[in-house]
């Protein structure tokens, strides 16, 4: 446990860091808001409606993906780091993993759930 | 505490503010560097009115910023319109953390503190924050974490640019890590290990990965430009669709700190290139830096580090003023529909062709990595012809036309 404790270290001293810029600006700085300065920008015109509407399910769907995708790679780095070890069992076992992982890839393909239109 | 262990927590405490302190040098020049390169190759001056050459630029816009005020939508989520900042800059400015930058240093020293009392260390101190054993695991952890600060920044802002470059940085950077991360699978089946000391130490046995596992290597130059919101795949921030995307709302220290964040970021992603491909601190073609560490040595590899990321840093700022953005549907068809499915079968074939090495009896040293070398030729060469069949990615050929167009008059 002895490498983590430059971490914690480092930890700290990022996060007081950060807190001492945006704290020390917000000191320093004149606050003199209007009305007209605190309107969102939408390129010199009144903002219209209302900023959080719907958007596209699109994003929903690559986030679901990424979440399987990125478990994938997460199970995959142990197998590769001992893969010298493992031989062909783990070559095997691995190729039989990607394969089923192909079968959820091409069925994702082509329900066109990574098409944008 | 032992005094071995005080010493330890002293040296780790130096590198830390000598690491950070350096970073924010660094980052300011780069910055600088972005400024002039393009000026260069736009046939303009750019800054080069404050201090020798424009160098103390970034000085000058950092005070100027620390000075102006902060502006706030009416309609933003205060909170954490105050806090998407904070968490963009600290994992940016932690993943520096676990990448050795220089062959081990001699410190020895035995002093006796008032208050701490005796304080010693004696042997080779890593040049690296912290030599975790989960390395490069640390690495997809921190960057994952970075997103928040994007996607938080352009939802709580309250205007239509900046969620728009928030939801489009969130989809873009996930697809992404996910190449990446299947990129360095490779990587890790060479290596077998995750430490990055590590992976350094076995390109020092065999050849630079960047020649071995030339794909992996192609494959992750592409997504660090994507993780890092540069062109070609600054779909975020497109100054010319959304303003200047997820920090539009943002001004003064607030906005520098994104800047600075992202700069960090550029300068993690070519250390990283580095260490991974290029051998890290390596001096090519000589075993003389392996040796019993002297502070020669860490000076002059610490020098070949720097020269390695910052040629990275360079690519990153020519691709800029070279490629032409993408649109958005095409960076997630490429991440998606190719560098994905490439970097998965590139996992398999290096596994297969690692096993059967091995099986054929031949030592891990240059002549494997040659092998590998020569069967990353012919596989890159099969994915350019198979590129340009254009069956995967349609670009924009000359005298291509969307089906839609060409049937209408």
């Amino acid at each position: 446990m002895r490498q983590y404790i430059p971490l914690v270290l480092l930890t700290g001293f990022v996060i007081l860091n950060a807190a001492a810029i945006l704290v020390g600006s917000h000191l320093l700085s004149p606050t003199r808001p209007t009305a007209v300065k605190s309107t969102p920008y939408e390129s010199g015109m009144p903002p219209l409606g209302d900023t959080r509407q719907r958007f596209s399910v699109k994003f929903y769907l690559i986030a679901m993906l990424f979440i399987v995708f990125d478990i994938e790679t997460v199970f995959m780095i142990p197998w590769a780091v001992t893969f010298r070890q493992l031989g062909l069992f783990g070559l095997i076992e691995m190729l039989v993993f990607i394969v089923i992982l192909l079968v959820g890839y091409v069925y994702a393909w082509k329900r066109g759930a990574l098409e944008w239109e | 505490m032992t005094p071995e262990l005080k010493g330890e927590i002293l040296l780790g405490l130096v590198k830390i503010v000598v690491v950070f302190g350096a970073l924010q040098l660094i980052v300011m020049n780069i910055v600088w560097a972005e400024r002039r390169v393009s000026a260069w190759m736009q046939d303009r001056l750019g800054p080069n009115r404050v201090g020798p050459q424009g160098l103390l630029q970034g000085v000058a816009d950092g005070l100027k910023n620390m000075l102006k005020e902060e502006t706030m939508p009416a309609n933003a989520e205060k909170g954490l319109f105050v806090l998407a900042p904070a968490l963009a800059f600290i994992p940016a400015m932690m993943t520096q953390a676990v990448i050795p930058f220089a062959s081990p240093l001699p410190v020895r020293f035995d002093w006796t503190w008032p208050l701490v009392g005796r304080i010693a260390y004696d042997g080779a101190m890593p040049m690296v924050i912290a030599d975790l054993p989960v390395g490069f695991l640390y690495i997809l952890a921190l960057t994952s974490l970075g997103v928040y600060g994007v996607v938080l920044a352009g939802w709580s802002s309250g205007s239509k640019y900046s969620l728009l470059g928030g939801l489009r940085s969130s989809a873009q950077l996930i697809s992404y890590e996910i190449a990446a991360g299947m990129s360095l699978i490779a990587v890790m089946i060479l290596s077998g290990n995750v430490s990055l000391t590590a992976i350094v130490a076995k390109q020092q046995e065999s050849v630079w990965f960047v020649f071995a596992l030339s794909i992996s290597f192609v494959v992750f130059l592409v997504t660090a430009f994507a993780e890092t919101n540069r062109l070609p795949f600054d779909m975020p921030e497109t100054e010319s669709e959304l303003v200047a995307g997820y920090h539009a709302e943002y001004s003064s220290m607030k906005f520098l700190v994104f800047l600075v964040a992202e700069y960090a970021n550029l300068f993690t992603a070519s250390a990283l290139m580095a260490t991974l491909f290029f051998g890290g601190w390596d001096i090519p073609f000589t075993t003389w830096d392996q040796g019993a560490p002297t502070v020669l040595k860490s000076l002059v590899t610490l020098v070949l580090f720097l020269t390695k990321t910052l040629s990275f840093c360079f690519v990153f700022i020519w691709v800029r003023w070279t490629l032409p953005r993408f649109r958005f549907d095409q960076v997630m068809q490429l991440g998606w529909k190719f560098l994905l499915p490439l970097a998965i079968a590139y996992v398999m074939v290096i596994a297969t062709s690692v096993y059967a090495l091995d099986l054929a009896g031949v030592a891990f040293g240059a002549r494997y990595g040659a092998i590998l070398f020569a069967l990353n030729v012919v596989i890159l060469y099969l994915v350019f012809w198979l590129l340009d069949r254009g069956r995967l990615i349609r670009g924009a050929r000359a005298g291509y036309r969307p089906a839609a167009v060409r049937s209408s008059p």
